[in-house]
């Protein structure tokens, strides 16, 4: 592969451009008839001057240093790292969806309406909630307006003490953050040695004080929580509300729903479960949905229809008021559609049927040769907690560097944090039977290593452009941007 | 089978019976009878593909497109001309299906555009430092309010009436729940009203927030409202910009702006309906490590070579977890990048030529629009690609004759401002032909 370390700015050259538009066609008066000297900026903006052949190779170039799905296996636990369908792609890109004005009337957008209806309607069916938002961002964007949701809920009851909200210690970083982001105190309750929710460490925690409990199930240790229903119980009775994070809902599409299990909001990661890119970091889509006693507190606008026609209602009762510009992601929201579209009833329900299947059948070979610290019938994903050999100087980010020598993307590490050298592989259901037959072979191959010639598990990776990047450097002596 | 899904019937047996099961029912065993589903989604079955193209390509035929239609609406949300060469770029898929640069050795790709795109980012505000994106420019201005009152441990945000209504909105709803006030600053003849900031601003100050080009498309003078804000200590002053603007106009930092945020969907990416956008926040130095969201930066890696890493991590969600800055885990990633090839691809000449274009034809517009007298200004201040005039007629009548004529028109800016009733805001991109622009004010002229 061709060697390529240039930045942008070190291509420029004066002279060179990349863009060309038309002569202006108005009268050409100076900018100074229009604004005030005082205004005008008296310098040039630093930018490089560059052909168009200069960027796109640029960029083709960064490309090839980049490892996507397209490209191999990405087991990346809680990710749901499953294949992203080419047609979401095009149909996104629709002439009728991707130049529509967001302020363009109503009459001018029923099309757009009507996908926002229908989809509001397919996920809260999926769901088993009543209604949608579909303005959340990003997942951690959903959960914050869930729970400021729930906020609104207590604070509508006149009730303004609850001023916690409880997470179990195996819960995403972003459950204690956004919690806190509200406003809120937040209480960790601890798992048991199955990895479930302690039972009476919650009742312990639970009091008139509490607003909610934030909850994923299938929990990051990829186990259901067969005691929700007494879960939500205790939070219910104690004047609670229950919020899920729905990071894990590609294990139960099509055969449980959070609304029936007592979740009062939930939100979805329609980046994870319906198969939107994740674009090397978003944009994403979180929307959320509520049960009943809930719609009147959703952030406005939500999508509505009166008789044939969709419309934008910005008539909530007690609404959060608005937590997004405009109306959501709703490119996202055209592919996930695209998805649901495609996949019926019938295809979510296998997919989901297929990411367990494959979940459990890597879980039964890796055990042999890694330590598996809770051994049970898993839902998507299941934590191994490193080598057998715990005295083995391999640790767990050694074993994710030579994956990168084999030509993986690893799985997630060092999460969820009550499992010590945790690796969360998440396969999903988008993977053939070989492909994950070659990647238990790679760990095999990695776990002999670590006995026979460790070394090459601390020396990895040495197949990739750059090894292990001093990560304190950067963070010690930040260089945020190119200097020259 | 499913196109999506590789197992076979025979692999889904082999796969079952070597982990003991015997039907795919077994595999959720563990989920109490009660609580599953036992009956089909009530949804439609599974679609080829030519079936879903055909159903979505229906929907959106029934909306009309800006490329159809000629577009004079602005108010956030910009038709400004986008390089084809974007698209091309970010359809790569070693871009589009790869995850967060977690592990960098296999993300350099990613982890570069980011830092090349705060690059850009500081070089057009003037800031020292800038993130790697936040979702929009609405959620930009409430996360930078939020820094500033970490920064100050004050509790009072000000933000002028003359920032987009919806911009307001969200702040609200997130101070409220982190016991924030929100002071709104009224305007005078368009712009922030500075004698009734000065009156505002105490020693409670945490931030005030000011857009420039505002909501009604006029430079806001930024100098003398951070003489202001400044007159409080630790006073964070939080500027909104247009990126574009920022070819012709003062850069922030010029003009005593401590955070610089703004909306980049001008520059490169779709208007899409609303979303997805991109957000972007910058500042000087002294905010570096209180940032919210993912920050790049350069390192070395084991063999001396140059390489980017995701950095300053200790402010973010998966290691401080309640104490982080903020929520925020995603960027947007692809967004970026469409940003990135936006700046690069026009260039210092190009992004200047692009901004002179959209004022000289506004300012075109505007005399033409208010030439008979029919409709009139609303303020008389100096503005970059947006204005708004008035006149006897009810907007949603403007609205639907211009339809017919094939032209989307303004804003109406009565649902937002009850005093500015009949009032539209026009926003002209260098997109516009002046024929295009003839042809609106001819058939604004000829409504009745």
């Amino acid at each position: 592969m061709r060697k390529y370390d240039k930045l942008i700015f070190e291509l420029s050259k004066p002279g060179r451009k990349a863009y060309n538009l038309p002569e202006l066609d108005v009268e050409d008066k100076c900018i100074k008839n229009f604004i005030p000297e005082e205004f005008l900026s008296d310098s040039e903006v630093n930018f490089p001057e560059l052909s168009e052949v200069d960027v796109v190779r640029h960029y083709t170039n960064l490309s090839n240093k980049n490892y996507g799905l397209d490209t191999g296996f990405y087991p990346l636990g809680s990710c749901t790292m499953k294949y992203n369908p080419k047609i979401n792609e095009d149909t996104a890109r629709y002439d009728g969806f991707a130049n529509i004005h967001p302020y363009q009337s109503e009459d001018c957008a029923q099309g757009a309406l009507q996908l926002l209806y229908e989809l509001d309607k397919s996920l809260a069916e999926i769901a088993g909630m009543d209604k949608m938002s579909l303005q959340p961002a990003a997942g951690a964007h959903g959960e914050l307006t869930g729970i400021m949701v729930i906020k609104a809920y207590h604070e509508n009851n006149g009730d303004f003490n609850r001023n916690k909200i409880i997470v179990p210690d195996s819960a995403h970083g972003t459950n204690p953050a956004t919690a806190a982001m509200a406003g809120y105190k937040i209480v960790e309750v601890k798992s048991t040695k199955e990895g479930l929710v302690d039972i009476e460490a919650l009742k312990a925690v639970v009091g008139d004080d509490t607003a909610g409990l934030m909850l994923t199930n299938p929990n990051t240790l990829g186990i259901f929580e067969k005691d929700i229903k007494e879960i939500a119980k205790i939070v219910h009775d104690a004047g609670g509300q229950l919020y899920y994070d729905g990071a894990n809902a590609n294990a139960i599409l099509g055969h449980a729903r959070p609304g029936d299990m007592g979740f009062d909001v939930v939100h979805f990661n329609l980046h994870k479960t319906f198969s939107t890119p994740h674009g090397g970091g978003g944009p994403g889509a979180g929307p959320i949905g509520v049960k009943k006693h809930l719609e009147e507190f959703l952030p406005v606008p939500i999508v509505q229809k009166e008789g044939e026609r969709y419309f934008l209602d910005y008539n909530v009762p007690h609404t959060i008021g608005k937590v997004k510009d405009f109306y959501g992601h709703f490119g996202i929201l055209v592919r996930a559609y695209t998805y649901i579209l495609t996949m019926g009833s019938d295809g979510l329900k296998k997919a989901s049927e297929i990411a367990v299947l494959n979940a459990n059948y890597m879980a039964n070979k890796l055990k042999e040769h890694f330590y598996l610290p809770i051994d049970t019938l898993f839902k998507h994903e299941f934590v191994l907690g490193g080598l057998k050999d715990t005295l083995s100087e391999v640790t767990t980010l050694d074993i994710a560097k030579r994956l990168l020598d084999l030509g993986y993307h690893p799985p997630t590490v060092y999460f969820p944090l009550i499992i010590n050298q945790a690796i969360m592989i998440e396969p999903t259901e988008t993977e053939s039977k070989e492909t994950l037959d070659e990647f238990i072979d790679a760990m095999i191959q990695i776990s002999q290593e670590s006995k026979d010639n460790p070394q090459i598990l601390k020396d990895a990776p040495n197949n990739t452009r750059v090894s292990r990047p001093d990560e304190t450097k950067a963070a010690r002596s930040p260089i945020l941007k190119y200097e020259g | 089978m499913y196109p999506y899904i590789p197992t076979t019937r025979e692999d889904e047996q082999e796969m079952l019976k070597s982990i003991g099961l015997n039907s795919p029912e077994d595999l959720f065993s563990d989920i109490p009878k009660d609580l599953q589903l036992n009956r089909e989604l009530n949804l439609p079955k599974s679609k080829s593909e030519l079936e879903v193209s055909s159903y979505l390509t229906a929907l959106a035929n029934k909306n009309c497109s800006i490329s159809e239609l000629t577009c004079f609406l602005g108010a956030g949300a910009y038709d400004h001309y986008i390089p084809s060469i974007i698209n091309h770029i970010i359809s790569r898929s070693e871009f589009y299906t790869s995850y967060t640069p977690y592990q960098p050795e296999i993300s350099q790709g990613t982890l570069q555009y980011i830092f090349e795109f705060q690059t850009l980012i500081c070089n057009l505000t003037g800031m020292d430092v800038a993130n790697a994106s936040l979702y929009d420019g609405g959620t930009a201005i409430t996360e930078a309010a939020l820094m500033a009152a970490a920064h100050s441990r004050k509790d009072e945000i000000i933000i002028s009436k003359t920032v987009r209504p919806e911009s307001i909105q969200i702040l609200k709803t997130y101070a409220h729940v982190q016991g924030l006030k929100v002071i709104e600053v009224d305007m005078k003849d368009g712009v922030t009203d500075l004698e009734a900031l000065d009156g505002l601003v105490n020693d409670n100050t945490a931030a005030v927030v000011v857009q420039s080009p505002n909501f009604f498309g006029i430079i806001e003078d930024l100098k003398a409202t951070s003489e202001i804000v400044h007159k409080a200590k630790k006073a964070s002053f939080i500027a909104s910009v247009d990126p574009i603007s920022l070819a012709v106009l003062k850069k922030p930092s010029e003009l005593g702006v401590d955070i610089v945020v703004g909306e980049a969907q001008g520059m490169g990416i779709p208007v899409s309906f609303g979303g997805p956008y991109l957000g972007f926040i910058a500042a000087r130095s002294e905010y570096m490590r209180k940032l919210p969201g993912r920050i790049v930066g350069q390192t070395e890696d084991k063999n001396g070579k140059r390489s980017f890493v995701l950095t300053l991590t200790a402010r973010e969600q998966h290691i401080r977890r309640e104490k982080a800055t903020s929520n925020i885990c995603s960027n947007q990633g692809l967004n970026v990048l469409a940003a990135t090839i936006y700046m690069v691809t026009m260039g210092k000449e190009g992004l200047k030529e692009v901004a002179l274009q959209s004022t000289k034809k506004a300012h075109y517009a505007f005399e033409q629009l208010t030439k008979s007298g029919k409709y009139k200004p609303v303020f008389d201040k100096p503005f970059f690609k947006e204005f708004a005039v008035t006149s006897d007629l009810c907007p949603e009548n403007i609205t639907k004759e211009l339809r017919k004529a094939n032209i989307i028109g303004g804003y109406n800016l009565g649902k937002d401002y009850p005093q500015l009733e009949n009032a539209v805001l026009y926003a002209v991109t260098e997109k516009r032909t002046k024929d295009e622009i003839d042809r609106l004010s001819s058939v604004l002229e000829g409504i009745k």
